[in-house]
């Protein structure tokens, strides 16, 4: 209603019809208008019987493109800022780097010579989110499957709450509950499984203490959240014809998981999975607070040690001079090539069962 | 193979809302049996009941007894995966299974009864395939997803994956709702072959279908809204679309209710 005067307006042309159609209430204008032979909308004045509505010049639609245009070019304008400075600084310093940048174990920027290798750091990075990955992995979709297809519905939605709740929690205090509570279950844990499964080379002698066992189950923990809801929210979308197509086949339960959901939830899990490792790869202050912060490459995961491109910024930052920020950097690279390479990887993945999936949507 | 069913006061409840009360009804073997009425009348419901999907949805329930050659299939000992196996179910809007390829989808139900070699697979999906009347349009292109097919397509591809594990009956809820009258052909004369193996039960809202298909004719009905639906009337489908006994079912028939 509210917008026919608004319109006349615009119009502009100053007909007799359409001053009278200001004198009138909005809410009238229609009645007012009948004689235009469009009941609704008002003869706007223009030309002779029945012209349409010039196209306005400036209007929300117009406006609203050249927001969201501005906006998405803001993200590019951001992008290429951060990767013309990170570039900007980390080229003097691998400049000056007389060890090799990819292989050498350790991190000593601030030496003259200065010398560090991100080969320890990436490979920590890794190891670290992979295994988070492997222990939160099953467990969360073993959740987001209970929530979405066997809690009764109260109690879903109540579980499912206080899980949202865990991902609120921030990581400083993993890291901290981590580091003073759970370090000595994990090194007991560390024992028993170098006692008993010694013989995997992964399971290796001690100390234990900071591993990269301890730092990548608190990692799971907090990676836990995130896949779980996002699974139980595709899991839940699975459309009910085809649950029930599975049923009426004679599908127990599972059998209709099986059939029905977890094909179908397929790439929404590969996508919160990805997204977990993204969580886990750039996790910084758990695991500066968590991991050892050694620089050597070690499949041992129980022995004191470990350390990631994030933590070792946060915990080497404060110390550095130029080229041991420009170092730095330099690791803050690589982490993101990594993170990319993830992504491609996940993308590649999804699309490869497109001709699937396009025909669920 | 195909067995007769038996509906003994069959009640069945969402919850607090009865939703069908006290069905008498009696299908015989290879036939087809039609059930109509108007919208929310519990043909649906009941069809449900038969191989318990009815239970499927939180809070419903069914009482009285149904039986296939006088085995309740409500019995506490009863699988009910088994029940379903044994009576299969087409749904109104086709759904092929969207992650599966169109011998995935054929073969779904057989691999849930743990049949793994691929010879046995491949021979049970073309017979069922060729008995859908589907054969020939996808035969050369078995890999390729079965929702990339038309819609009559993929209701016959549910017709294939139903009867492939060879049921003794087949429910269709409105099977050709969704579909253009060409498909809705292929599909009931379909009916007319399948019926040869088959017990068939359809819910249809069109009359004409019902009358084209059906041996027999059951017609359900409700008072008013939020009553229970009751079986009005089953007899011959030509005995209820000449001269019915009722003057409901007359009414529904020719168009003055419903």
């Amino acid at each position: 209603m509210g917008d026919t005067p608004h319109r006349s307006a615009h119009a502009g042309t100053g007909g007799t019809r359409v001053a009278t159609s200001h004198e009138w209430p909005a809410g009238a204008s229609a009645r007012v208008a009948e004689p235009s032979g469009i009941p609704g909308i008002p003869d706007n004045g223009l030309g002779g019987g029945g012209g349409l509505p010039r196209a306005r010049a400036f209007g929300a639609e117009r406006a609203f493109r050249g927001l969201t245009l501005a906006a998405g070019t803001t993200v590019l304008v951001v992008i290429a800022a951060i990767a013309i400075f990170l570039i900007a600084k980390a080229v003097p310093a691998l400049r000056v780097n007389t060890e090799s940048f990819w292989t050498f174990e350790g991190w000593f920027p601030n030496d003259d010579p200065p010398k560090f290798g991100i080969g320890a750091l990436a490979f920590g990075t890794v190891l670290s989110s992979l295994l988070a990955l492997l222990m939160a992995v099953p467990v969360a979709l073993g959740i987001a499957l209970y929530l979405s297809h066997y809690a009764p519905r109260r109690l879903g939605n109540a579980l499912g709450f206080l899980i949202d709740l865990l991902a609120a929690v921030p990581s400083v205090v993993f890291g901290l509950w981590g580091r003073d509570y759970f370090a000595q279950p994990v090194a007991d844990l560390s024992a028993w499984l170098n006692k008993y499964f010694g013989w995997i080379p992964i399971f290796g002698e001690g100390p234990y203490g900071s591993s990269i066992l301890l730092g990548s189950v608190v990692l799971a923990i907090m990676v836990l959240p995130i896949v779980t809801s996002l699974s139980r929210e595709v899991f839940r979308q699975t459309p009910t014809a085809n649950e029930e197509a599975a049923l009426a086949l004679g599908a127990t339960r599972w059998e209709m998981v099986r059939t029905a959901v977890l094909p179908y939830g397929r790439p929404g899990v590969i996508a919160a999975v990805m997204l977990g490792l993204g969580r886990a790869l750039g996790e910084t202050i758990a695991l500066a607070l968590t991991l050892g912060s050694t620089y050597a490459i070690s499949f041992n995961i129980l022995q004191s040690g470990g350390n990631s491109i994030a933590a070792n910024i946060a915990n080497r930052f404060a110390e550095a001079n130029d080229t041991g920020r420009g170092a730095l950097i330099a690791s803050g690279l690589v982490l993101f090539a990594i993170t990319l390479m993830v992504n491609i990887t996940a993308r590649a993945i999804i699309y490869r069962r497109r001709e699937f999936t396009e025909s669920a949507a | 193979m195909a067995k007769r069913i038996e509906a003994t006061d069959v009640t069945a409840y969402y919850g607090g809302f009865k939703a069908i009360e006290n069905i008498n009804l009696t299908v015989e073997p290879k036939t087809v049996t039609a059930l109509i009425g108007p919208s929310g009348c519990g043909k649906s419901t009941f069809l449900r009941s038969i191989n318990r999907m009815h239970e499927v949805l939180p809070g419903a329930r069914v009482e009285g007894s149904l039986t296939i050659d006088n085995q309740d299939i409500y019995d506490r000992d009863v699988d009910v995966t088994a029940v379903r196996r044994m009576i299969g179910m087409v749904f109104q809007r086709p759904n092929p299974f969207p992650t599966m390829s169109i011998f995935e989808n054929v073969v779904a139900g057989l691999r849930l009864n743990g049949v793994r070699r691929k010879s046995i697979l491949e021979e049970a999906a073309e017979k069922a395939l060729r008995s859908a009347n589907l054969w020939d349009e996808v035969k050369d292109r078995l890999g390729k997803p079965g929702a990339g097919l038309s819609g009559g397509q993929q209701q016959r591809l549910c017709i294939a994956r139903t009867i492939a594990v060879e049921p003794q009956v087949v429910l269709m809820d409105e099977p050709c709702s969704a579909l253009d009258p060409i498909s809705t052909l292929a599909i009931e004369d379909l009916m007319f072959q399948l019926k040869d193996k088959f017990t068939i039960i359809i819910v249809t809202h069109n009359m004409q279908q019902a009358a084209r298909v059906s041996d027999r004719t059951a017609f359900f009905s409700i008072e008013k809204t939020g009553d229970p639906g009751r079986l009005i009337e089953y007899d011959n489908t030509q005995k209820i679309f000449s001269n019915p006994s009722q003057k409901k079912t007359e009414d529904y028939i020719t168009g003055r209710f419903g």
